[in-house]
């Protein structure tokens, strides 16, 4: 009977993280700790959940790169060891239809003292055409206290690729943060439809220093810069865009 | 408002402030009894009411329209109904805490025999005979409840006096109002466990350290504990879980300045209850000694310190002496330093409070409380099955950066006394001072207690110690070796007392130290030494000139975890206290801790308070029972309690398991069993069990105190022994409420059959 409501509430507050992060917070803080002052102290598992957007930023390109909107986002929902994981990124050129765009579900498991292993589905409606993939992956908190996020992805077509994300939070102050990041995208085979060279396809890195107003809410500002390696870059070119640049970034940081 | 008297002495009340909104009606609480045989009856209403604490009023969960909730003043031997209606719209309960009743009447859903919890609406009857006295306390055991205000005091009154006589009598309940929803403090330990942590370690604060550094090589030690906590996940800083309390004396802020009333020459007895839900306090009266007489309800050897640490869930009973008119304030600071409770002791009420002093530094966890004492694994876990740690429970000791365990003498989880030779320290006969128990000799396996040693201490024959900073002997100034002091010989027939003849033979040295100048005994010094009852590697109170034993010359455990040297006794090797083979010398452990930056399994009973040196900090050893009713004797099993958890994921959890995933753990009635408890986690916690008393392995063999709540400090291990004399389901929990909230409890359930340990 709990665990139909559970569902429900899972449902709720997933549909909301999709939304937007101040709904989905109010749909996780009212279904997120059930009391459990009716059953006795802790005598069954907790659900909880929460909504981080490490990124919503607008980005001003230098020497003609153009402007982006960018969002990278994740939600989840569940007890200490089993949750359901929602994560999205994507970006927007100014005047044009979002340039790429992704979904992912995953079921998470807790499979050590600070790594979760995840597994689900990844939809990407941009670029097009669509495409869907399986996901398999490792999220955690690295030695030296590094965010690391590796993913693996197998699309509907058998195309393989992964995915490393690293991020490292420097505290300068309580409340002053700066966090470098890195991201970098490799293939095992060309898609020359989606614009994927084999091997290096892409390196994201980027600084940006936050103030943490409190928990939930820190503005930044920061730099990025993105390169493009081979036939990646070359696409890009003929898409209209650079191989190469470099972004003034601000943005807000959302965790609630 | 209510005041409730508590003492037939002359006067007088705890001040029981009712916070809640505008002249709220008060309910009735306690019709008086006609007649003994009669049960007195008492009337308490759970409802939800609006708080103001902080300037912002807030939804709180009060008893009777309390908070904290009426004094529940019973006399011992009396049986009591309580009936308790629910207007919440959720469950609730009612434990009474340390009391020592049927399990049924224990108010644990779901634990206690029967009891599933009061559901909204209901009435429900407790009925129990008081079978003890002393200072208590009741709180909710449903959810979070107890945060949101339902805990108050219980005193009970004693059949016979206490052996100590006092002039007035004041309850001081300590807590922490937060003006969030609880349960919204726990998502947010869920998903950021440094979510309440605004005193990290940050870019700064190293920037300022490094240019503090007196040399290259500091600023490289620096940077290395920098990188060696990075290694390790973990955060030096993560003192308390949970931030942004207002700290209440009685339900006052220290602007409203609680005041406890005295005239000069007084003695006050106060009632210090430690009801907060996560915060521990250091407690301290600046220019008034303080003589603990009681502890957790029960009596114990009058001791005279300057200082002591309250866990959650503790009670201390101390008698100050104010003598001189002036305002003194009672001050508890969060262990975490982000705030006080205070309250006054003053002549006339209504005085503004005394400036606040500033915070002492803010401790940090050192590599002693990470890298503690793993102990042994798989002992008796006292549940039906063996259990199975579940991944992600337990610290993940192969990447804890490098450091090297093998050789700290916790591998048997006897690594008590290593490196410490008494026979070098000249002018010391530990022979005739079972007493004083270093260590608690001839307690390891097949050893016989120590108790069977002569109590008496014999002072005459140890030329040049400080007496000064024993405990139980008290100091010349004490209220303990006062002559006015009205110990029970004056008061009631001695010899019928249980524990008559301990108190008997507490005097008696107490007697024969009169004779002795303390103060001109050269050269000894004991504070630094354990078992003292000292706070562990303190300098010397009083300075003194004459040579002193290398031995003893020892520095102090930095707070950073500076390397101890190997004659360090208060680092070294007392993890598993009364369990070390005395008299053996292993320095090769000492020196294996100096090798990896100071390593050592901390003592269990260290508290450093972060007093200046020579402060009188109350420990567990000092504590000596005044009566035990339980004989001496070995327990049957050790079983072991190793508190983990998750302090990434912010779940914790007992034996790798949360409650939640857990088997009860069973015991036979009649039997006497060992808790070793082993932390492995970073943080102290309180753990209480229901229904029967703790004696924690102090060393103090007969007279080791009798507990309901034993608090465990991180990385430590400490032996409690448990005599399973209460049939019926019992709670067992740290009492830090979001540790318990998230895991870190279990079902202790005292059987009748004898059951066959399925395990091996
Ligand atoms: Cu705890």
């Amino acid at each position: 009977m709990r665990r139909t409501t559970h569902a429900a509430a899972l449902t709720a507050a997933l549909l909301a993280s999709m939304v937007g992060g101040a709904s989905a917070q109010q749909a996780a803080s009212q279904n997120t700790v059930h009391d459990p002052g009716a059953h006795g102290p802790a005598s069954h598992e907790v659900y909880f959940g929460a909504v981080l957007f490490e990124k919503l930023e607008w980005g001003v390109g230098l020497n003609g790169v153009p402007n982006i909107a960018r969002w990278d986002g994740q939600a989840w929902y569940g007890t200490d060891y089993d949750k359901v994981w929602i994560k999205t990124q994507g970006e927007v050129e100014r005047g044009r239809r979002a340039e790429n765009a992704e979904v992912q579900l995953l079921y998470s498991r807790l499979i050590g003292y600070f790594w979760d292993f995840q597994a689900g589905v990844r939809y990407d409606p941009r670029p097009r055409p669509d495409r869907t993939y399986g996901v398999i992956g490792i999220q955690g908190l690295a030695p030296g206290l590094f965010e690391v996020d590796l993913q693996g992805f197998v699309s509907e077509r058998g195309d393989l690729s992964a995915r490393l994300e690293l991020s490292y939070d420097i505290y300068v102050t309580q409340r002053l943060v700066l966090q470098p990041n890195l991201e970098v995208n490799v293939a095992a085979q060309r898609v020359p439809e989606l614009g994927v060279n084999s091997g290096f396809n892409d390196i994201e890195a980027g600084f940006r220093l936050r103030y943490e107003f409190t928990r939930e809410v820190a503005p930044y500002i920061g730099v990025n810069y993105t390169r493009r390696f081979g036939e990646a870059a070359k696409y890009a070119r003929e898409e209209g865009g650079k191989a190469e640049g470099v972004e003034f970034v601000s943005g807000i940081r959302l965790y609630f | 408002m209510a005041e409730v008297t508590l003492s037939r002495r002359k006067m007088l009340a705890a001040g029981i402030a009712a916070l809640s909104a505008p002249a709220l009606p008060e309910v009735a609480l306690a019709q008086p009894a006609i007649g003994r045989s009669m049960p007195r009856e008492f009337n308490l209403a759970i409802e939800n009411v609006t708080l103001n604490i902080t300037g912002a009023p807030r939804p709180a969960v009060a008893i009777n329209r309390s908070v904290p909730a009426p004094v529940l003043h019973f006399r011992e031997g009396e049986e009591v109904i309580i009936n308790v209606a629910n207007r919440l719209r959720e469950s609730t309960s009612i434990h009474w805490h340390g009391l020592i009743l049927p399990s049924g009447q224990d108010g644990v859903p779901g634990i206690s025999d029967g009891f599933q919890g009061i559901a909204a609406g209901e009435t429900h009857q407790y009925r129990f005979p008081l079978v003890q006295a002393g200072t208590y306390w009741y709180h909710s055991h449903s959810g979070v409840q107890e945060q949101a205000g339902m805990y108050g005091p219980l005193v009970i009154d004693p059949i016979r006096p206490d052996p100590y006589g006092y002039d007035r009598d004041y309850i001081i309940t300590l807590s922490d109002w937060t003006d969030e929803n609880p349960h919204r403090i726990i998502r947010n330990l869920k998903r950021d466990p440094g979510y309440y942590n605004y005193n990290k370690r940050t870019a700064a604060s190293l920037a300022n350290e490094l240019a503090r550094a007196p040399n290259g090589q500091a600023r490289e030690a620096i940077i290395r504990d920098r990188m060696m906590w990075g290694d390790m996940r973990m955060d030096p800083t993560d003192i308390e879980d949970v931030t942004g309390y207002t700290f209440l004396v009685n339900g006052r802020t220290p602007e409203q300045n609680f005041t406890a009333l005295y005239r000069p020459g007084e003695t006050v007895r106060l009632r210090f209850i430690n009801a907060g839900a996560m915060s521990h306090f250091d407690i301290r009266i600046p220019g008034l000694e303080m003589t603990v007489v009681q502890a957790h309800g029960n009596n114990v050897q009058p001791v005279a310190i300057d200082e002591f640490r309250i866990a959650p869930a503790e009670t201390f009973d101390v008698l100050v002496r104010p003598t001189n008119g002036r305002q003194f304030q009672i001050l508890a600071e969060s262990m975490g330093r982000q705030g006080f409770a205070s309250a006054s002791l003053a002549t006339r009420d209504g005085m503004p409070m005394l400036p606040l002093p500033p915070h002492r530094e803010r401790p940090l966890l050192t590599m002693a409380d990470m890298g503690g004492n793993y102990g042994p694994k798989g002992l008796d876990r006292g549940t039906p099955r063996p259990e199975v740690d579940r991944p992600g429970h337990i610290a993940p000791m192969e990447d804890m950066g490098g450091m090297d365990h093998s050789g700290m003498g916790h591998g048997s989880g006897q690594g008590g006394m290593q490196g410490m030779d008494h026979s070098t320290m000249p002018g010391m006969n530990h022979g005739r001072m079972p007493g004083m128990n270093h260590g608690a000799p001839a307690r390891g396996a097949g050893a016989r207690p120590s108790t069977t040693g002569t109590p008496a201490m014999d002072h005459s024959n140890m030329p040049g110690m400080d007496h000064s900073n024993m405990p139980g002997m008290g100091r010349s100034s004490s209220l303990a070796s006062d002559p006015g002091f009205r110990l029970a010989a004056a008061t009631l027939p001695i010899a019928s007392v249980p524990g008559a003849g301990l108190f008997r033979l507490a005097q008696a040295s107490q007697g024969s130290m009169q004779g002795m100048d303390h103060s001109n005994m050269p050269g000894m010094d004991h504070s630094s030494m354990p078992g003292m009852g000292q706070q562990g590697g303190q300098p010397p109170r009083q300075q003194r000139q004459p040579a002193r034993p290398t031995q003893q010359s020892t520095p102090r455990r930095d707070q950073r975890g500076a390397a101890p040297s190997a004659a360090d006794h208060s680092a070294m090797g007392h993890g598993a206290p009364g369990t070390g083979q005395v008299g053996q010398v292993d320095t090769s452990a000492a020196s294996a801790h100096a090798g990896h930056g100071g390593m050592a399994p901390p003592d269990p009973f260290a508290v450093n308070t972060g007093a200046p040196p020579g402060t009188r900090v109350l420990t567990y050893r000092m504590l000596r029972a005044l009566s035990n009713p339980y004989p001496v004797r070995e327990p049957n099993r050790v079983i072991e309690i190793r508190l983990t958890g998750n302090m990434e994921r912010y779940f914790w959890a007992i034996n790798g398991n949360r409650f939640s995933e857990a088997q009860p753990i069973v015991l036979n009635l009649g039997e006497r069993v060992r808790m070793r408890f082993i932390n492995e986690t970073m943080m102290s916690h309180p753990m209480h069990l229901h229904g029967v008393w703790m004696q924690p392995q102090v060393g103090n063999g007969a007279q080791n105190p009798l507990l309901h709540t034993v608090s465990v400090r991180p990385g430590s291990t400490l032996d409690v022994d448990v005599e399973a004399d209460a049939e019926g389901g019992w709670a067992f929990h740290c009492h830090m409420l979001f540790h318990m909230e998230t895991g870190m409890m279990r079902k202790v359930e005292i059987r009748r059959q004898p059951r066959v340990a399925s395990h091996g």
